[in-house]
C-alpha cells in the first residue's frame, strides 16, 4: 500500500501563502512551514518532508538536512505531551537531576523514552533560557518553572486527567524585578 | 544606587503593557513619532553612536559603529534583523523584554529602520519561546492596525515591515551568520567572514544584526539623548542602562535593570539577594553567559602598573571590579550578557565544567573538525577525569585540546567552548589534579544545595 501523501488542514494551508509573503524568497518560509506542518501532524513523517519540497521548491535533501538540524523537529513519532527538562547548570544547580528522576519514576520511562500510556515523552533539554526561574521544564509550548516536586506532580496530573495545563509561561514568570523593588 | 529609576524596564510593572493602548499611555510610541517625522536617520545615527552603547548579545561591540559599517548599493535592500535566539546558558533576560514591554521593541525597531534605511525588519526568536513569539505577533497585529508598521508609519513615505520568525532549537542559531542561514530556511551554520552582514548579510543583502536589548534601547536613547543615556553609566565608552540576570545560588534570582559598571558583588549581593544559604560561601561566578571564564572571589586583581587598565582595582577581589566589556576583558574573562551563574562552596567545578562541555559538545553545528570533534573530546576526558582514571596527564589534554579548537574555526563557537574549560582549569587548578588523581565521589552532584528545597511529592 503506498503511503497517504500529507495535506494540510485548510486553515494551515492559508497560512503558507501568507508565510511566503513575509520573505523574498520561498525557501526562507522552510523553518515556519515545517512547524506548521508538526503542529498539524505531531512530527516531521517522511511524507511531511516531500510535501515541504513539494511546496517550496526544494529538494527533499535539502529540506531532510533543515530537519535533521534542529532539536524540535521530531524525526519520530512522540507522545502528544513532550515534556522537556532543562539540564543546564543554572538548572541543575537548582535541581534539575531531581527533577529528572522524579518524572523518570513517576512517568515509568528514561529520557529519550515515552511513558506506558503514550501519552509523554520525556526529553533532555539544553538551557532553556529560565534560568532564574530554575528548575524548569516545558510541555510542548509551555514553561512551567520555579519547580517544586508537589508543582510537578500537579502538572502531571492535570495531563494526565486532560484538563486544561495550569497557566504556563507569562504568569508564572517572576515579576517586575527593579532595584529597590521587592520581586 | 537606591536612587536608580529603572528606564528600559520602567513599563514592566505596567498592567495589560502588551496592549497598544496601554502602552501608548505610558508613552510608548512617542519616540518613534518624533523620529520618523523630526529627525533625519543622520541624526538618529549621532545619538545612537554618542550613547556609546555596546551590544548586549554578548560580544560588546558598539552598535553605533556597527551600524556605521552599512554602504548600500543602489539596487540594494537593508534588512535589520533581531536577534532573539537567547540561548548562551545563564541568560533569560530578552525574553522579559519581548514579553513585558513588546510595543517599546517594536517602536526601537522602527526607529533603527528609518536609521539604517531599512524597510523589513525580521525578529528571529528561539523556538522554545513560542510564548514569546505570540505576544509579539499580538503586538505586531495591534501596530499594523494602528498604521504604525506598514506603508506609511506615522504618515512618513517610509514603509517598515516587521516579521517573527521561529527558530527550531539550536544554540548555534544566536551566531550571526548562522541566525542569517536559519532565516534564510537553511541549516543553522555559520558563514564565513567576510563578506560581514553589513556588506553582504540575509537574502544576500546589507544587513544589521542586533540583540532585542540593543534595539529595545534606542527609544531610550532618543528619548533622553545619547549623552545623557551614556552618562547613566558608570563607565567610559560603555553606555547606558542594562539588564543584568542572576541565576545559581542567590536568594532573588532574576532579571534586574542596573547601570553599565556595576560590581559582580552588588550583582549578587545586592540585586541578587546574596547567597543562597547564609552559612555557603560563595565560590565562583559565571559572569556572563557559559562561555565567559569563570570568576573566583579568593583571586585578587593583580594590575600593580599604573598603565594597567585595572590599576585602580590592584589588590581587590576579582569581583570588586566594575562589569564592562572593556573592564572584563582586562581581567581575563568577558562580559557577555551580563547574566550570572552563582555557584556556592558545594559545586565541584570539574563537574560545573563538565556540565557546561556536554552542552556544547550537543550545541556544535559540526561544520568544522576541530570544534565538533573537540567539544567530544573534552567531555570524554572529562568523564574519565570524574570516574577517575588516575591520569594525572589528563589535565594537560584538556587544555591541549581547547587550545587546538581556538583560532581554527569559521565562527567563536569553539573560543566559546574552550574559553570557559581554559577558565576552570586556569581558575581552579587544585581541583582538577584532585579529579585526575582519584575522580570524583560518586555523589558528587550539582545540586547538593537546593535539593532539600524542592520539597517531596504527595
Amino acid at each position: 500500500m503506498q503511503p497517504m501523501a500529507f495535506a494540510l488542514s485548510p486553515a494551515r494551508e492559508q497560512q503558507i501563502a501568507l508565510l511566503l509573503e513575509r520573505y523574498p524568497t520561498k525557501r526562507a518560509a522552510c523553518l515556519p512551514v515545517l512547524w506548521l506542518c508538526q503542529r498539524e501532524h505531531g512530527w516531521i513523517s517522511p511524507e511531511v518532508i516531500v510535501f515541504v519540497a513539494e511546496r517550496l521548491d526544494l529538494s527533499t535533501a535539502v529540506v531532510k538536512g533543515v530537519v535533521t538540524f534542529y532539536t524540535m523537529f521530531f524525526e519520530h513519532p512522540v507522545a502528544p505531551n513532550v515534556v522537556w527538562v532543562c539540564r543546564t547548570l543554572s538548572c541543575e544547580l537548582r535541581g534539575a537531576k531531581a527533577i529528572q528522576e522524579h518524572l523518570e519514576n513517576r512517568l515509568k520511562c528514561k529520557v529519550g523514552g515515552t511513558s506506558e500510556d503514550g501519552k509523554f515523552t520525556l526529553l533532555k533539554a539544553e538551557c532553556l533560557a529560565a534560568c532564574g526561574q530554575a528548575p524548569m521544564i516545558q510541555i510542548n509550548d509551555k514553561y512551567f518553572e520555579n519547580l517544586s516536586l508537589q508543582e510537578l506532580d500537579d502538572i502531571i496530573d492535570s495531563v494526565e486527567r486532560e484538563t486544561e495545563l495550569p497557566t504556563a509561561s507569562l504568569a508564572n514568570e517572576t515579576p517586575a524585578q527593579n532595584h529597590g523593588a521587592s520581586p | 544606587m537606591d536612587d536608580f529609576k529603572p528606564i528600559l524596564t520602567a513599563r514592566y510593572g505596567v498592567e495589560n503593557n502588551q496592549a497598544i493602548s496601554v502602552a501608548e499611555q505610558h508613552g510608548v510610541y512617542s519616540v518613534a513619532r518624533r523620529a520618523l517625522t523630526e529627525m533625519t536617520p543622520g541624526q538618529i545615527l549621532e545619538q545612537v553612536k554618542a550613547a556609546s552603547i555596546r551590544g548586549r548579545g554578548g560580544a560588546g561591540f558598539p552598535a553605533g559603529v556597527k551600524w556605521g559599517f552599512l554602504r548600500p548599493q543602489e539596487g540594494q535592500s537593508v534588512y535589520l534583523v533581531l536577534n532573539g535566539d537567547e540561548s548562551e546558558p545563564g541568560t533569560f533576560k530578552d525574553r522579559t523584554l519581548m514579553t513585558r514591554d513588546p510595543h517599546r521593541l517594536i517602536e526601537g525597531i522602527l526607529c533603527s529602520c528609518y536609521a539604517i534605511g531599512a524597510h523589513t525588519a525580521y525578529i528571529y526568536v528561539r523556538g522554545e519561546l513560542a510564548a514569546a513569539i505570540d505576544v509579539l505577533e499580538a503586538a505586531l497585529k495591534e501596530a499594523r492596525a494602528a498604521g504604525y508598521v506598514g506603508a506609511r508609519p506615522f504618515g512618513q513615505d517610509f514603509p517598515i515591515e516587521v516579521w517573527t520568525h521561529s527558530g527550531a532549537g539550536a544554540y548555534i542559531c544566536g551566531e550571526e551568520t548562522a541566525l542569517l542561514n536559519s532565516l534564510e530556511g537553511r541549516r543553522g551554520e555559520p558563514r564565513y567572514k567576510p563578506p560581514f552582514p553589513a556588506n553582504k548579510g540575509v537574502f544576500g543583502q546589507p544587513t544589521i544584526v542586533n540583540n532585542i536589548e540593543t534595539i529595545q534601547s534606542v527609544p531610550d536613547i532618543l528619548d533622553m539623548g545619547g549623552d545623557a543615556w551614556a552618562s547613566l553609566s558608570r563607565l567610559e565608552r560603555d553606555g547606558g542602562t542594562r539588564l543584568y540576570g542572576i541565576s545559581g545560588h542567590v536568594k532573588k534570582p532574576g532579571v534586574y535593570e542596573a547601570p553599565v559598571g556595576i560590581t559582580m558583588r552588588e550583582l549578587i549581593y545586592g540585586l541578587g539577594g546574596g547567597m543562597l544559604h547564609d552559612d555557603r560561601a560563595l565560590k565562583a561566578v559565571i559572569p556572563g553567559g557559559s562561555s565567559t571564564p569563570v570568576l573566583r572571589p579568593d583571586r585578587k586583581v593583580r594590575a600593580n602598573k599604573k598603565d594597567h587598565p585595572l590599576h585602580q582595582w590592584h589588590g581587590l577581589s576579582e569581583i570588586d571590579v566594575p562589569m564592562g566589556v572593556d573592564t572584563y576583558r582586562a581581567l581575563g574573562t568577558m562580559l557577555g550578557t551580563t547574566c550570572a551563574i552563582v555557584m556556592d562552596e558545594s559545586v565541584s567545578m570539574v563537574e560545573a565544567c563538565r556540565n557546561l562541555m556536554r552542552f556544547y559538545k550537543h550545541e556544535s553545528c559540526g561544520q568544522c573538525t576541530p570544534c565538533r570533534e573537540g567539544g567530544g573530546w573534552l567531555v570524554d576526558v572529562l568523564d574519565g577525569l570524574c570516574s577517575g582514571t588516575n591520569r594525572p596527564e589528563d589535565v594537560e589534554l584538556l587544555v591541549d585540546i581547547a587550545n587546538n579548537m581556538m583560532g581554527n574555526t569559521i565562527c567563536a563557537f569553539a573560543e566559546g567552548t574552550a574559553m570557559p574549560l581554559l577558565g576552570f582549569v586556569r581558575q581552579f587548578p587544585e581541583e582538577f589534579s584532585a579529579a585526575a588523581q582519584s575522580g570524583l565521589p560518586k555523589s558528587t552532584r550539582l545540586d547538593d544545595s537546593t535539593r532539600a528545597l524542592l520539597g517531596s511529592a504527595a
